[in-house]
């Protein structure tokens, strides 16, 4: 049976060194030039000949410019619109990452924690330097609920820092694990469908079942990678609106 | 007990966390069927809120996954 953590490697399409660091151009990078070549596309075949009343490709991609703006709208509210280009990217890039992923033969770019954390890494950093922008030192009032107790400031205080704190490990690792473990499930069943094939006899006859499940699963990452994505979009809107609005 | 033999112990128990997260994303979608059947109008409207309580839910679930996940080939 194979590997099933063999589908996450990362190997060098076009092997390049700089100055003793490796910087070639891999599977990964391929992967993300064919995403953006898709996104880019998709994008620009919609707006090609704008009209008022939208042909097909422009109604698609006004839609995913409307659920986003809602998106936007809903949680962060008339501030947050200049973010509309970012999360919109972001949404739509991490949308077409785990649905490419899902494609026999290709590699899932959002599987890798050093993606999902470079992502995170930077929403984190924005934020945090959109609050002190506009709030200043009032920024730290984000960590003081309303109406607590003077007794327990010292206690929950703490406790909102490292919630805080720990936002960008949970957002990387919320789509980096689902996509991961999503696709080691995958590769185990298909090693059943082999090892029972290859068992030969009345094993044999059994070989559907994992295929069966194989489907079902199918679906089953369908949906995680599509709620994967909005919940990654989703989750920087409310931490946008925490730093913007100082909202608690 | 040898190193390799408590990791894939560690590994096994790791897997109770998923079942209990399991228990949690079956709470949800068990109360938003309750409450769509009690009001139908709005089931549609909190749809959002349904896919976002599952999918943090169910991170906390993978998260355990991650942890037996590291016992097994990181550590």
């Amino acid at each position: 049976m194979a590997n099933p953590l063999e589908q996450f490697e990362i190997t060098p399409l076009v092997p390049l060194r700089l100055a003793g660091y490796d910087v070639s151009f891999t599977n990964s990078a391929g992967f993300m030039t064919l995403i953006l070549l898709l996104v880019v596309g998709f994008l620009f075949m919609g707006t090609r000949r704008l009209a008022l009343v939208p042909g097909r490709w422009q109604a698609a991609v006004e839609e995913l410019h409307d659920f986003v703006g809602g998106m936007i709208d809903e949680n962060i509210g008339p501030k947050g619109r200049p973010f509309l280009p970012f999360i919109f990217a972001l949404f739509l890039f991490i949308l077409v990452s785990n649905l490419v992923g899902l494609f026999p033969y290709s590699f899932t770019v959002t599987s890798h924690i050093a993606v999902t954390f470079a992502f995170a890494a930077f929403i984190f950093v924005l934020c945090i330097g959109i609050g002190f922008a506009k709030h200043g030192l009032h920024f730290f009032e984000l960590f003081v609920p309303p109406q607590t107790p003077i007794v327990l400031l010292p206690l929950i205080v703490l406790i909102e820092i490292i919630s805080y704190l720990s936002r960008p490990l949970t957002l990387s690792v919320r789509l980096f694990a689902n996509m991961t473990a999503g696709h080691i499930l995958l590769e185990v069943f298909a090693g059943f469908i082999i090892s029972l094939g290859l068992a030969g006899g009345a094993a044999m006859l059994l070989a559907p079942l994992p295929f069966l499940m194989n489907v079902m699963l199918y679906a089953l990452e369908l949906l995680v990678a599509v709620v994967q994505a909005y919940v990654f979009a989703l989750l920087t809107c409310v931490y946008l609106n925490d730093s913007i609005n100082l909202a608690h | 007990m040898d190193a390799a033999a408590a990791k894939l112990l560690g590994a096994g128990i790791a897997t109770f966390g998923m079942g209990l997260a399991a228990l949690g994303v079956g709470v949800i979608f068990g109360l938003f069927l309750q409450g769509a059947l009690r009001n139908p109008a709005a089931a549609n409207s909190q749809r959002p809120n349904l896919l976002f309580g599952f999918a943090v839910t169910e991170a906390l679930g993978i998260f355990s996954f991650l942890v037996a996940l590291i016992l097994l080939f990181v550590v």
